[in-house]
């Protein structure tokens, strides 16, 4: 029951949760470079006007995919706070990634093809490491659900350090944040204009966004099962991370995406690769 | 209460039934040159076949693991001439081609399975020589309902193939009569107990193999013919010695699968890995992946049937069939890391190829190093998510096959490059396609949930190799993510709506067509059935007890997703589409849409090409690492089978 | 609701300017001017933009280009001219190349004028700009409630 209503407050409270993340990550990045920066609830300003403008497209079939990524991180947002199996939101998120790889690919621009084409590569940077913290933390506490996950008292980041190192660097890939905003990102990039997401605008766009809000949610919930045993630390554990992104957002410039994949591969291989196979021998 | 009696009797004519029937077919199709009463024959033996495999499956709810002995105590000897036969023919094809290492290997063949026969000849009346189970009627219904719409496609297929190829002289008559041999033996490797039946109907896969493979007739089929029938014949030679090794070790009476899992891993676990060597042979794990990739120069329907749904499952049925031997045992996990291995290996040297034949024969390798390894691990979890696996991929990917067939013949390319947009001018097949490739890596579909079932196996098997499994699945299934979804991409990006030019496609191919992409469907909603009647049952009987397999809850939230996915878009589009509709933007310079203009004035289209990365993942490298690592896997394999007494 | 007019995002187009004005405007982002206080956005894009802000005066060039970014961009969206070559074709005007100011091929809302315009200038001539956005936005739901 408690699941349920976890999940219920996932679906509503996430964006707000998500606007007021993005809107202080503005802010922040703003003063770090001198600036004032936005009003906090920028970030839903901005979602809220680009529903009011006009439904534009180069065809039916974006808009459609698009509301399918929306819906499918909504899914996997309400299985993993609704308790559920731990791979089977995995599972949703990658249909999601999916749904907005295809598009950005169906829009036909050449813009949007890059993008598509890195956002794959970004994607296939980080399934390996998600897919080995499920299991690390099925080692740690028995179970893949996560309703078993978020009742465990203990820490599960003192016995899977490799693995939670490998997931704060994957999740500069997913926060779509510099080095490793390669498909996209919040600032406009002249090769690529805005990646993925060149051909989206109004709602389409806005959907784009909000799915973004919800995934942040997501990853932060991850960032948090790692401290489970104590919610202050997991919260403290959570601002330390998110500042840390914000820091090398503001502090790195791009890369190329074949050094990117590498480094992130290597990393999940070395580190969370070597975690699990540690941990099994133990 | 009917006579248990008059059931088994029933039992053994509907398996001899299914065995024998196809061969009628198939003589009359090699005598019948009239193309009208080919398609009658054709269609109404594929329809008998799966009827009949459908009536199997029907039988085998509820009822546990049968065997029966065929009252026919010659069959033996009929069996061994047949043999001599099929290797007297093999000897004079290989010595006309001068592939004189096959031929050392058909001899070979012949001198260990003559031994065996005169070592266990007497033995062949002490096991039942047939059995059936849930698997088998799986099975079964594989053959016979997938084969034979993959038969029906083909009518429409090689008439096409005969008039785009007009310098191949028409064989089409044998073509389809060994279409039908082989859904014959397909049978009989998936009904046999004695293991002597079932080394019979496998040597008559790998002769079908070989037979259609060389269809085309050009240099390069041949080449390519004898190479599988060399490889298959190299891992086939460890069949016999398995089976020497029964009679030697354990007795005749442990030459039944029954009896010989029975018997526990103290005297199965050497020939099981044995007949395992066999089944990766015949599945085209590394090394010997390079035969079914070279097997793409057959026809399509050759390439759907015997190299992606049916025969190469065989190999991973008989591994799977011996899965409870390996369950926790250290050979079992080598033979799931040669299948680990295969899978990462070729899923990345899928990515490299553009040619979507190649694609999808290296993602079959792929899928069935995941079989194999899930087979290898041998827990009841990893077992049931081979068999999920082996089911859905059956069926996606014969659909996959056949729906490039019709594209190739419509568009005139297989390459992925030229189905840019393929949406507009075939929105059916290509809906048909995207269907196919979605159940091949998408969540709610079914190899997805196979693969999230092996992960939950492979993290209760022994340790470390269960962790390095998991390692190799989640970097695999992340590049799988990557090749399929740019090719979805690809056949979504569509250029501008076009005349639909699919009304040359023939009825036959969309006979096949349509009851296949319903399959692939059904198949995803039909999951907990399938599961709690069909495969749960099996498990119990291999296993004894079960325990917590994947919860039916979560069956549940597959099932809305996939509900979802069909719903959604039919609910929103109203709200969704845009009113107006723009030019895609291309820094300004658009002349219409789609065309720029350069600095000097020249108009071009755009072009745009897919990610390749072949230098990440070069073809040849990886395949010589791949195989590398395999090969030392093997002889890992090889060294564990010595030490443990075989020779 | 006005949310337009609290995030109003820019495409910058430098039609034929000397680079004078187009300094001026990424000037406003710096943080001396900072205008994401107000929401603005560069997007370098016409499909996410509510505002074009043109620089310089059109040359025959880049006619269909202007008129191409604008037809790419959705509705409701302003157009603001900024510097005195955009209002009119400035120095440039009489130059065999030069159409003359953005007006010649689209409805400009604003005009800044300045050679080259100041930042301050600017940021009054957007948020002049957003008062009109508003407006087409209250025409357009009006209209659409009407059908």
């Amino acid at each position: 029951m408690i699941t349920i209503l976890t999940a219920v407050a996932f679906l509503i409270f996430a964006p707000v949760i998500g606007v007021l993340v993005s809107g202080v990550d503005r802010i922040i990045t703003a003063r770090m470079q001198g600036r004032v920066g936005p009003p906090v609830l920028q970030p839903f300003l901005d979602i809220a006007k680009l529903f009011e403008k006009e439904k534009v497209g180069v065809w039916q079939a974006p808009a459609v995919l698009i509301f399918l990524h929306l819906a499918f991180m909504v899914v996997t947002g309400l299985i993993f706070f609704g308790g559920g199996d731990l791979l089977l939101a995995i599972f949703a998120l990658t249909l999601s990634e999916v749904f907005l790889v295809l598009a950005a690919y169906s829009t036909r621009s050449p813009y949007a093809h890059v993008g598509a084409g890195r956002e794959l590569i970004q994607l296939i940077a980080v399934e390996p490491v998600i897919i080995i913290a499920a299991v690390g933390f099925y080692m740690v506490t028995g179970s893949f659900a996560a309703s078993d996950i978020m009742n465990y008292s203990g820490l599960p980041v003192i016995l899977l350090p490799g693995i939670f190192i490998s997931v704060v660097c994957i999740l500069t890939f997913k926060l779509r944040k510099s080095p490793f905003d390669l498909s996209t990102s919040h600032h406009a990039h002249q090769e690529l204009v805005k990646g993925v997401m060149t051909e989206f605008s109004g709602s389409t766009l806005g959907m784009v966004e909000l799915a973004h809000l919800y995934e942040t949610v997501i990853l932060l919930g991850i960032i948090y099962l790692f401290f489970v045993g104590n919610p202050l630390l997991a919260i403290l554990a959570i601002i330390v991370v998110y500042m840390l992104e914000i820091l090398a957002d503001n502090s790195t410039s791009r890369v190329k995406w074949l050094p990117a994949l590498r480094g992130a591969w290597l990393i999940t291989l070395i580190l969370g690769g070597g975690n699990i196979i540690a941990l099994s021998l133990l | 209460m009917i006579d248990a009696k008059l059931i088994t009797v029933m039992y053994v004519e509907l398996l001899l039934f299914l065995i024998l029937f196809p061969l009628i077919p198939a003589l009359i199709l090699t005598v019948l040159r009239n193309e009208n009463l080919r398609a009658i024959v054709v269609t109404a033996g594929a329809g008998i076949s799966a009827l009949g495999s459908i009536l199997l499956l029907a039988f085998s709810v509820g009822q546990n693991q049968l065997f029966f002995t065929v009252p026919a105590p010659d069959i033996a000897l009929v069996m061994l001439v047949l043999e001599i036969l099929i290797a007297g023919y093999l000897v004079i094809v290989s010595a006309k081609a001068k592939q004189f290492l096959v031929i050392g290997f058909v001899l070979l063949q012949l001198l260990l399975i003559g031994g065996a026969e005169y070592l266990g000849l007497e033995g062949h009346s002490k096991v039942p020589d047939l059995l059936t189970d849930e698997f088998s009627a799986i099975m079964a219904v594989i053959i016979g309902v997938i084969g034979g719409l993959i038969c029906i496609y083909a009518l429409g297929y090689m008439r096409e193939y005969q008039e785009h190829h007009k310098d191949l002289p028409d064989n089409r008559p044998k073509f389809f009569a060994v279409l039908f041999l082989f859904l014959s033996a397909m049978f009989g490797v998936v009904f046999s107990n004695n293991l002597i039946w079932m080394y019979f109907f496998w040597e008559v896969t790998t002769l079908c193999s070989y037979l259609l493979i060389r269809y085309p007739e050009t240099e390069e089929a041949i080449n390519n013919a004898f190479r599988a029938l060399l490889y298959n014949l190299i891992g086939g030679a460890c069949f016999p010695i398995a089976i020497i090794y029964i009679l030697v070790n354990g007795g005749s009476e442990n030459l039944g699968i029954g009896s010989l899992i029975a018997a526990g891993p103290a005297i199965a676990l050497i020939p099981a890995s044995l007949i395992a060597i066999a089944g990766c042979a015949k599945s085209a794990q590394l090394p010997f992946s390079s035969w079914l990739v070279g097997a793409m120069v057959a026809p399509t329907p050759v390439s759907a049937l015997l190299h992606s749904s049916t025969m190469v499952k065989a190999g991973v049925y008989a591994i799977a069939r011996f899965a409870p031997v390996f369950d926790g045992q250290v050979l079992g996990m080598v033979i799931a890391l040669i299948g680990g291995v295969t899978f990462l290996v070729t899923s990345c040297i899928a990515i490299s190829q553009s040619n979507a034949k190649k694609v999808l024969a290296y993602s079959t390798i792929a899928n069935l190093g995941l079989i194999v390894a899930c087979a290898g691990v041998g827990t009841p979890e990893a077992l049931w998510a081979a068999i999920f696996l082996i089911i859905f991929h059956a069926i996606s990917k014969s659909l996959l096959f056949l729906s490039v067939g019709t594209v190739e013949h419509r568009i005139g390319s297989r390459d992925i490059e030229d189905m840019t947009g393929l949406a507009a001018p075939m929105p059916k097949v290509g809906l048909m396609m995207l269907i196919g490739i979605a159940g091949m890596f998408l969540a709610p579909f079914g190899m997805l949930i196979s693969k999230w079932a092996s992960i939950h196996a492979f993290s209760q098997a022994l340790p470390p190799f269960g962790m390095i499994l998991i390692v190799i699945l989640a970097y695999g299934s992340a590049v799988t993510v990557f090749f399929w979804a740019k090719w979805m991409g690809k056949l979504l990006e569509v250029r501008k709506w076009e005349e639909s030019i699919e009304f040359k496609i023939s009825k036959a191919e969309w006979a096949a067509l349509i009851p296949l992409t319903a399959l692939t469907i059904i198949a995803c909603f039909g999951i907990a059935p399938i599961s709690t009647y069909l495969i749960e049952p099996f498990l119990v009987t291999m296993y004894g007890k079960i325990s917590d397999l994947i919860p039916a809850s979560n069956l549940m939230i597959m099932v809305l997703m996939l509900a979802l996915i069909v719903v959604l878009p039919v609910l929103m589009m109203k709200i969704l589409i845009p009113r107006r509709s723009l030019r895609r933007y291309m820094g300004g310079v658009t002349v219409k849409d789609g065309v720029m203009e350069g600095s000097l004035g020249m108009k071009r289209e755009i072009a745009l090409s897919n990610l390749y990365l072949e230098d990440l993942f070069p073809e040849a490298g990886l395949s010589k690492y791949g195989s590398v690592i395999t090969i030392v896997l093997f002889c890992v394999l090889l060294l564990g089978l010595i030490s443990g007494g075989v020779l | 609701m006005v949310y337009l007019s609290k995030s109003p995002w820019i495409l910058h187009y430098d039609a034929s300017s000397c680079n004078g004005c187009d300094i001026e405007i990424l000037a406003c982002l710096t943080p001396r001017y900072d205008v994401e206080r107000f929401g603005i956005l560069n997007t370098g894009n016409p499909k996410h933009a509510d505002i074009l802000v043109i620089t310089g005066g059109v040359n025959e060039q880049n006619r269909s280009v202007i008129q191409n970014l604008y037809d790419q961009m959705p509705n409701p969206k302003v157009v603001v001219g900024v510097g005195v070559c955009a209002c009119t074709g400035g120095v440039f005007k009489e130059c065999y190349n030069i159409a003359g100011g953005v007006g010649e091929i689209l409805p400009v809302d604003v005009w800044v004028p300045g050679c080259a315009a100041r930042p301050e200038q600017i940021i009054d001539g957007i948020v002049k700009a957003l008062g009109i956005l508003e407006q087409k936005r209250a025409e357009m739901s009006r209209a659409e409630a009407g059908a």
